[in-house]
């Protein structure tokens, strides 16, 4: 196989992100004659099959279907004729965003809405030239139907299938310009539904995930992870286990020790036995309690300037100038990804090379990393995509391939690395925790003239990147402080400052990453502004934005919910969150929660949820919805009982049993509007889960005048904060 | 030598009666359609039928089957033509999908004794099924669909 197309990028994330793609002259992806392969995203058989590649791996998030489709509407294809096959780890499918094959921050259609479209245009015009050729007419004469080729002044058609039966991809592809493209209004595919091509097969259990992968001569393998950053094994009675029938390693790792056999019970009835001693590693002390104390002293003590992550106006002189200054506080705990299959990687290790099954957000970074550990180029390295049973963040990081890699080599079989969810739960990359405390300077009429935003946890970006990254961005940890700005509202001048420590625990993207977090503070002040000012909570947020796309979904929420309809027994509370990055657009929603509160109890039940939300170009309006309604649960999960704790260095939860997670019961009706539309696809997949926590919050409000300002809402808080 | 009738077949595994019935029917017999999820009954990933009744096979040894028949998702009878299947296509049910077959075997127990089940009945119903994606509204729009096909 060559190299197949190239994608020449101009002033991708230099020059502002501005994406000015143009197809070119790449080696053709057809040097080998009868694949049918027009460039490196489209074959086409003579039967009229269309194979378009997936350039990503799917983990639920619909990219596996939605991808191709783009691919299929510049191609004019005939959707029943096309089948998916999901990619080679290759150059030619890299994100232009991450210049990488990543799954991350709901960018996968944002960052391939142009390749994709090029491609297919570019498939096309392979097409079109070769009929130009047969039949002897300018190229200009011809147009398409879906998989069909028409010459409008002699009435031909040919089925691309046909045309497939002797066009070429020249050795030069031809160039594509924007130019090239359909308009919008032309679309026949984006913006229909059609059938996810996943569905099936997970419905009949017979989608190959990690987990399912059997290769001859197959060792099964788990790792006990060391509990904390830089933890090595020290001893082990690994000696003793290997006595036991069907054990056949046990292998001191850099961080763990794994354990080897035939079968994976008698794995993991040793993994049971399994006692390691560690190294102190990093924060062998750390208390999560502890920390986060500290975290708000931190926030409080004005002499610590942290990193300023954003700015605007003179927010420290209108703070000092301000007729009144409403400052609070709010905290958020450590959350797990709780993906539903626990972190599994199989790795073979040959002469020849390398060959791993993974589900994994990063497969680019893991055929790098396995083709670094072996010393040999990443051409060796053959990545299988594999369907992620859950992502959510935490397949961005690699260490369970990274193991399985090592295992692999050291014992010269292939061997699946599987963990037990108490080990998966123990390796938890968590979410950081965070202390936010917030200050509005106000003016004598209440206008508001300052926010400050002072945000304290761990961080992300050291662990995901590397630290060179982090001291490039000049200590910014982009993830940790996401959406930690009121750029919405009309402020005149903000700071955001974010104050870190860093406790040897291991940290991911999380879905929404930072977010969540701070659309919980931001929009929890929002309403303590609003009732301050003795203003309706809709009305004020609508006084105070100035963005008409965000005024439109926070009226078009009001509608949805009737919001002025008086309740009986239950509570309204609003939330408003954007998703995305300002170069790139930001899709933007709004949620209105209805709550009961049983103040005895301290429990909450979220009964229903509303949410407009404008995500753009929508490619699959199904689809996009049933992912902002995943995130909506998300936010109703994380606010209500996730809570991962660490004492003495060491995770205090063990299994879904103390890690509570949204369940069927617990689960509020869910109604959901698309509103304003637009050019180019915006994030989807993480967009409601910052509307949810505040919207709770704010319905409480509401209810009692307390403010619940403690992630999550367990009820022993819920007590404390209605006592208080 | 273990005997046991899967899928309306008798096998015989060579396992440890203390074996998981789930690690049995994954790693002996192949069945992978049933999935590890917590290992302690706690999140209904594994969930398979012994004589019809919902159970989760990461909780039961192998030594205690005995001879009740075990179905798993690829011996529900007429495996696309299901009318959970069927269902769970037609609303799209499935994000990641990896729960899904341990949500359609316990559904299924559900529709055997209750032919027009409520969203509430439902809900209650798979409680001891996590969703991590969260499809749990579309759980019920599926059972519900399958309800008024059959």
């Amino acid at each position: 196989m060559s190299t197949g197309t190239t994608l020449t990028r101009r002033g991708v994330l230099a020059g502002g992100l501005a994406f000015t793609f143009a197809f070119t002259a790449g080696e053709s992806a057809t040097a080998q004659p009868g694949t049918g392969a027009l460039n490196a995203y489209v074959a086409i058989a003579p039967d009229g099959t269309i194979t378009i590649q997936a350039p990503v791996p799917e983990m639920g998030q619909g990219t596996n279907t939605a991808l191709p489709l783009i691919v299929a509407e510049e191609l004019d294809a005939d959707w029943t004729k096309v089948r998916i096959e999901t990619a080679p780890v290759r150059a030619a499918y890299d994100s232009p965003i991450f210049r990488s094959q990543f799954v991350v921050a709901s960018l996968s259609v944002r960052g391939y809405w142009m390749p994709l479209r090029m491609a297919g245009a570019q498939a096309r015009r392979v097409l079109l030239d070769a009929v130009a050729a047969r039949w002897g007419v300018p190229v200009e004469q011809l147009s398409t139907e879906p998989s069909t080729v028409l010459h409008a002044a002699s009435g031909r058609r040919m089925s691309y299938g046909e045309v497939a039966r002797f066009a070429r991809a020249p050795a030069t592809l031809p160039e594509i310009t924007p130019a090239a493209l359909k308009p919008i209004s032309a679309f026949r595919l984006i913006g229909r539904d059609v059938a996810r091509f996943d569905v099936p097969a997970k419905a009949l259990g017979q989608t190959m995930f990690a987990m399912d992968v059997r290769l001859p001569g197959m060792l099964h393998a788990t790792v006990a992870r060391s509990p904390r950053l830089g933890a090595r094994p020290l001893s082990h009675n690994g000696a003793a286990l290997l006595q036991r029938p069907g054990i056949t390693h046990v292998l001191p790792l850099d961080q763990g020790v794994a354990i080897l056999g035939e079968r994976v019970e008698a794995v993991l009835a040793a993994r049971r036995a399994l006692s390691v001693q560690w190294s102190p590693g990093e924060g062998a002390t750390h208390d999560s309690e502890a920390a986060l104390a500290s975290y708000l002293q931190d926030v409080r003590d004005a002499t610590k300037p942290g990193v300023q992550v954003l700015r605007s106006g003179e927010p420290e002189q209108a703070l000092a100038g301000a007729a009144r200054v409403h400052s609070a506080e709010f905290t958020t705990d450590y959350v797990y990804h709780g993906q539903m299959e626990p972190l599994t990687c199989v790795a073979s290790v040959t002469e020849a090379g390398a060959e791993i099954w993974a589900g994994t957000q990063w497969p680019s970074l893991v055929r790098d990393e396995a083709a670094r550990i072996l010393g040999i180029p990443a051409e060796r390295v053959t990545v299988h995509m594999l369907t992620m049973g859950g992502g959510f963040g935490r397949r961005a990081a690699i260490d369970y391939a990274v193991e399985a890699v090592h295992v692999a080599r050291a014992v010269g079989r292939p061997v699946k690395v599987m963990a037990t969810r108490e080990d998966d739960v123990a390796n938890a990359h968590v979410r950081p925790m965070t202390a936010h405390r917030i200050e509005v300077g106000l003016d004598a009429a209440g206008r508001i003239t300052a926010w400050r935003h002072r945000l304290a946890s761990d961080l992300v970006v050291p662990q995901l990147y590397g630290r060179a990254r982090l001291e490039a961005q000049r200590g910014v940890d982009h993830i940790v402080t996401y959406h930690a700005n009121v750029a919405h509202y009309d402020v005149p001048a903000t700071l955001t400052q974010h104050l870190y420590r860093e406790h040897g625990v291991r940290t991911a993207p999380w879905r929404g990453i930072g977010a969540g977090p701070n659309a919980f503070a931001v929009e929890a002040v929002v309403d303590d502004l609003a009732r301050q000012s003795q203003t309706d909570p809709l009305a004020y947020r609508l006084a105070l934005l100035r963005d008409a796309r965000a005024r439109a979904v926070v009226e078009a929420v009001g509608a949805m919910a009737d919001w002025n309809r008086p309740r009986s027994g239950t509570h309204l509370g609003i939330g408003f969150a954007k998703l995305g990055l300002p170069q790139l657009g930001e899709a933007l929603a709004a949620t209105v929660a209805e709550v009961t509160v049983d103040a005895t109890a301290g429990t909450l039940r979220v009964l229903r949820l509303w949410c407009a939300a404008d995500v753009g170009l929508v490619v699959q309006p199904r689809n996009a919805m049933r992912q902002i309604e995943s995130s909506l649960l998300w936010g109703v999960s994380s606010a209500l009982t996730e809570r991962l704790t660490i004492r003495d260095g060491a995770v205090q939860q063990g299994n879904f049993t103390d890690y509570e997670m949204l369940r069927a019961p617990e689960t509020p009706e869910v109604q959901l509007r698309l509103v304003g539309g637009g050019e180019v696809p915006l994030p989807v997949a993480e967009l409601g889960l910052g509307t949810v926590a505040p919207a709770i919050s704010n319905a409480v409000l509401a209810a009692t005048g307390k403010r619940l300002a403690a992630l999550p809402f367990t009820p022993d808080r819920v007590r404390a904060a209605l006592a208080g | 030598m273990i005997p046991l009738n899967v899928n309306a077949r008798a096998v015989t595994v060579e396992a440890a009666p203390d074996t998981p019935l789930l690690w049995v029917l994954r790693e002996h017999l192949g069945l992978t359609g049933t999935k590890y999820g917590c290992g302690v009954a706690a999140c209904g990933a594994c969930t398979v039928h012994l004589d019809g009744e919902a159970v989760r096979s990461c909780a039961i040894a192998v030594g205690d089957v005995g001879g009740r028949a075990v179905t798993t998702i690829e011996g529900l009878p007429g495996g696309a033509e299901h009318p959970l299947v069927r269902a769970w296509v037609a609303v799209q049910t499935p994000q990641c999908g990896y729960c899904q077959t341990g949500q359609i075997m316990q559904a299924a127990t559900l529709l055997a004794r209750s032919p027009r089940p409520s969203r509430e009945e439902i809900l209650d119903h798979m409680q001891g099924n996590l969703c991590r994606c969260a499809t749990y509204n579309q759980v019920v729009d599926a059972i519900q669909h399958a309800a008024r096909e059959a």
